[in-house]
């Protein structure tokens, strides 16, 4: 830590705007470390983008919300350091002076566009609030203002959106205005707390562009938080590494992302999936080998299809329209998979991904068309016909906090299926201590509770309930979503090994084309329920042939960084 | 997690004040006989005695003894509080996990059958139980619990739809398990905890009503209670206030110990700094 120091200031930093120094945020007594934000000190210049990057529970986001003094005191404040913005110290500044700076020198911009906006407001008045508190200006130039703002921000047809409620735009959209309503008033520093994070790829593109272009334009200077090393190599000019609220390393971006110095850096740039596409496994009689899943012309509505009127609006016109119009969440989709192998379902959150594993697994009954698995059909079957087919299909899912029951012992969670299956109850608890030494948990952790776990532990009992019942078919629903990057690795690593060591058929379902490069061979690309490409990984990465595949690829953040990471880096094992 | 439960549970010192108190009067409610041997309908002495007059509470309009009513009262009134709302809490619970956890139709004939129940003005629904019934332990228990779970419904239908959509449901539905064994085995253990702090203020609720009910002559005949206490007294209220006033002071006591440790309950289960 405090042979970064000398580091930054060889980095040659423009004129500072925000100097912070040896802050330090207290966490309250019950929490498992003393401090949020151990003595970390940063410098943000004019004009320049510093990314604070760690895993979740590293600081970070604490350490940018005291910089705007938004901490849920009195459990966590600032305990000591100074937070200075041209020199004045914001860690000492009255209530008063907080809100003058909150929005007029520093504005901020949240991760989740959706619930950042007033939602009985429209976005225009939102923002005109600003103005009113923070200026002087009359009614006609304010709304001139944000429009201009707008426009700034290329959100289409400004006159009109200003009087749009949140709820008529897209996410994208919102976060424009979000950005928007950050950048009115000209703020001196913007902090950004994972602003891309909830977004589509193809949008955080968009969006990262934007911040880029908008700094250059205005010189203001960009806090970003961030746990996305692609995004880093996107837009940092400089980058801290946090670590339990400790700075681990700090200096230029080229510095730090070509050529760490710390290990914890180092492990954590190794654990970012490569782009380089995986290869298939030499083709022999097992891969070419019948499909074990067939899927011929699915299709799953959601809503009702428009019929005319119903009764309620025949009796008072005017009612009863309410019902969204049918959404086909999966249209006409045919698949074949063959044993052992590995597909990746690519999309962006809409395109049916999801829906069309949940049809898969019979937690959503398909409206039509046909899958066997098998030999066996499963569209139409009832909870009860599905049962005895329950061994062939299991899936791991996206939340690893949400999806086991936080009252049950994790044997007994990973044994009920084998139990369901007709196996002895002392058989399949001594089967479930085996998977859990299989995948790589002590056995004893069968007698505890699913909350004495960490995220990439709980996902891996996931995983050993669903091998609990020795399918043939593994759909993971985005089963690394949810976790920190280097996490991440070493679950998807676990999956592969296992994959091999069963052999698996798997579904793996990501928006993540870094994910599906990894573990998959092959890919299939889904837009609006309806597939617009497939082949193998190798050769969609090289030649992609649909419009939207070439939009998705050059939209992963960090793809230019990727490719430049020399080879004496393993992706293997951190 | 357990420790950490209680201690911001017993930690709380309005919840020890109100244990302290529940304490007392379920030892009184228990060993009534040995605390208060007359027989609280018993002439024992001169009627419109003082309390410390020879008597801790003074006697009433008959000469029976107001300590004996006290603590015979604590066992009636407890014993009806506690079974009606543990007979308002299994019903309302089953209704509204069934209602819940099915959705659609099921969920519509159980809501519009909570909704018939909860536009009635409950006490005089209450009322009107009890005098259809005729009077009785048995009939107030009735009563009491038809006009409590209504509530208790909603509660557990809302939480049981949440928790129906969690992917650990998801999960037990896809290894084949059966609809009841989700219901009674994941969804409920996990919907517990509004449930008891619900079911902890709902004897409050249920204390009152017993007490209105005796209070009117409609209580249990043949069981002292508080509220048909101060029925009885309250003609004397100017000549003899304690008639009233003892048995009042216990009623609201009571009450606010439950809701005491009802809150606390709640603030124990649902920390709201809980880290993620």
């Amino acid at each position: 830590m405090s042979s970064a120091k000398p580091q930054s200031s060889a980095a040659g930093v423009s004129e500072p705007v925000l100097e912070i120094r040896d802050l330090s945020v207290s966490l309250p007594a019950w929490a498992d470390r003393p401090r949020a934000v151990n003595s970390v000190s940063l410098t943000v210049g004019r004009g320049e983008t510093l990314c604070v990057v760690g895993e979740s529970g590293s600081g970070k986001s604490v350490m940018a919300r005291s910089i705007l003094r938004l901490l849920p005191e009195p459990h966590l404040r600032i305990s000591g350091g100074a937070i200075l913005l041209d020199g004045e110290d914001l860690a000492r500044a009255d209530d008063r002076r907080m809100r003058q700076i909150r929005g007029g020198e520093i504005a901020m911009i949240f991760q989740e566009p959706m619930v950042s906006l007033n939602p009985l407001m429209t976005v225009g008045r939102q923002i005109d609030e600003i103005l009113e508190v923070h200026t002087s200006w009359g009614k006609a130039e304010r709304r001139r203002r944000v429009i201009a703002t707008f426009e700034d921000v290329r959100l289409p047809e400004p006159e009109r959106i200003v009087d749009a409620y949140p709820h008529e735009l897209s996410g994208g959209q919102r976060q424009r205005v979000m950005i928007a309503m950050s950048l009115v008033l000209e703020p001196k520093l913007i902090i950004a707390d994972e602003p891309t994070t909830a977004l589509d790829v193809t949008t955080e593109a968009q969006i990262l562009t934007l911040l880029k272009e908008l700094q250059t334009k205005h010189g203001t200077a960009l806090l970003f938080i961030t746990h996305n090393f692609g995004v880093v190599a996107e837009i940092a000019d400089r980058v801290a590494v946090m670590r339990f609220g400790e700075l681990v390393e700090y200096g230029p971006a080229a510095n730090v992302l070509d050529n760490p110095q710390h290990a914890y850096t180092k492990a954590l740039i190794n654990a970012v999936p490569s782009l380089v596409p995986r290869k298939h496994p030499p083709r022999n009689a097992e891969a070419l080998s019948e499909p074990i899943l067939t899927v011929r012309g699915l299709e799953k509505t959601y809503g009702r299809p428009q019929s005319g009127p119903n009764w309620l609006s025949r009796i008072l016109p005017g009612l009863g329209q309410g019902r969204r119009s049918a959404v086909r969440a999966v249209n006409k989709v045919d698949l074949d998979i063959r044993r052992g192998s590995a597909v990746a379902l690519v999309g962006e959150s809409g395109s049916g991904k999801s829906t069309l594993a949940r049809c898969l697994i019979g937690l959503e009954q398909a409206d039509a068309g046909s899958a066997v698995v098998a030999g066996d059909q499963i569209v139409g079957l009832s909870r009860k016909g599905w049962r005895p087919l329950r061994s062939r299909v299991q899936m791991v899912f996206q939340d690893p906090f949400a999806s086991l029951n936080p009252r049950t012992k994790v044997g007994d969670i990973i044994a009920r299926g084998a139990i369901l299956q007709g196996e002895s109850a002392d058989a399949a608890l001594s089967q479930a201590r085996n998977l859990l030494d299989l995948v790589g948990l002590d056995a004893k952790a069968a007698e505890r509770f699913p909350h004495e776990f960490s995220g990439g532990q709980r996902q891996r009992i996931g995983i050993a309930r669903a091998l609990a019942v020795k399918p043939d078919i593994l759909i993971a629903d985005e089963p690394v979503s949810a976790l920190d990057v280097s996490v991440q690795k070493q679950v998807l690593d676990l999956l592969d090994d296992l994959r091999r060591q069963f052999n698996l058929t798997m579904l793996f379902i990501t928006h993540d084309l870094r994910v599906a490069a990894h573990v998959c061979e092959d890919i299939i690309v889904l837009k609006n329920g309806t597939i617009v490409e497939r082949g193998t990984t190798a050769d969609i990465f090289a030649n992609p042939q649909h419009e939207y595949t070439r939009t998705l690829l050059s939209s992963v953040p960090g793809r230019n960084w990727q490719q430049t990471i020399p080879d004496g880096y393993p992706a293997r094992h951190v | 997690m357990n420790t950490s439960f209680r201690v911001r549970f017993l930690g709380n010192p309005r919840v020890l004040l109100g244990l302290i108190w529940l304490a007392l009067v379920v030892i009184g409610a228990v060993a009534a006989p040995l605390i208060a041997p007359l027989d609280p309908f018993a002439i024992s002495g001169k009627p419109f005695v003082r309390p410390l007059d020879g008597f801790l509470f003074g006697t009433d309009s008959l000469g029976r003894s107001v300590w004996s009513g006290l603590v015979h009262g604590a066992r009636t009134t407890l014993l009806i509080a506690v079974i009606a709302t543990v007979a308002a809490v299994a019903f309302g619970g089953l209704l509204g996990a069934l209602s819940g956890f099915y959705g659609g139709r099921v969920d519509n004939i159980l809501m519009r059958l909570t909704e018939f129940f909860q536009t009635i003005p409950s006490f005089i629904f209450a009322i009107l139980l009890v005098a259809v019934l005729s009077p009785s332990t048995t009939s107030v228990v009735v009563a009491i619990a038809t006009v409590s779970w209504p509530p208790i419904a909603r509660i557990v239908r809302a939480e049981v739809m949440s928790l129906r959509s969690r992917e650990f449901i998801q999960a037990a539905i896809t290894l084949g398990e059966s609809d009841s064994v989700i219901l009674f085995r994941q969804i409920l253990p996990n919907a517990l905890s509004p449930l008891i702090v619900t079911g902890s203020l709902l004897v409050a609720t249920a204390i009152l009503t017993e007490s209105a009910l005796s209070f009117l002559g409609l209580g249990a005949p043949n069981f002292m209670s508080w509220g048909f206490m101060i029925g009885a007294g309250r003609s004397f209220l100017r000549d003899a206030w304690w008639l009233v006033a003892i048995p009042g002071i216990a009623i609201l006591l009571t009450v606010l110990s439950i809701n005491l440790v009802g809150e606390g309950l709640n603030d124990a289960l649902n920390p709201r700094l809980r880290t993620p």
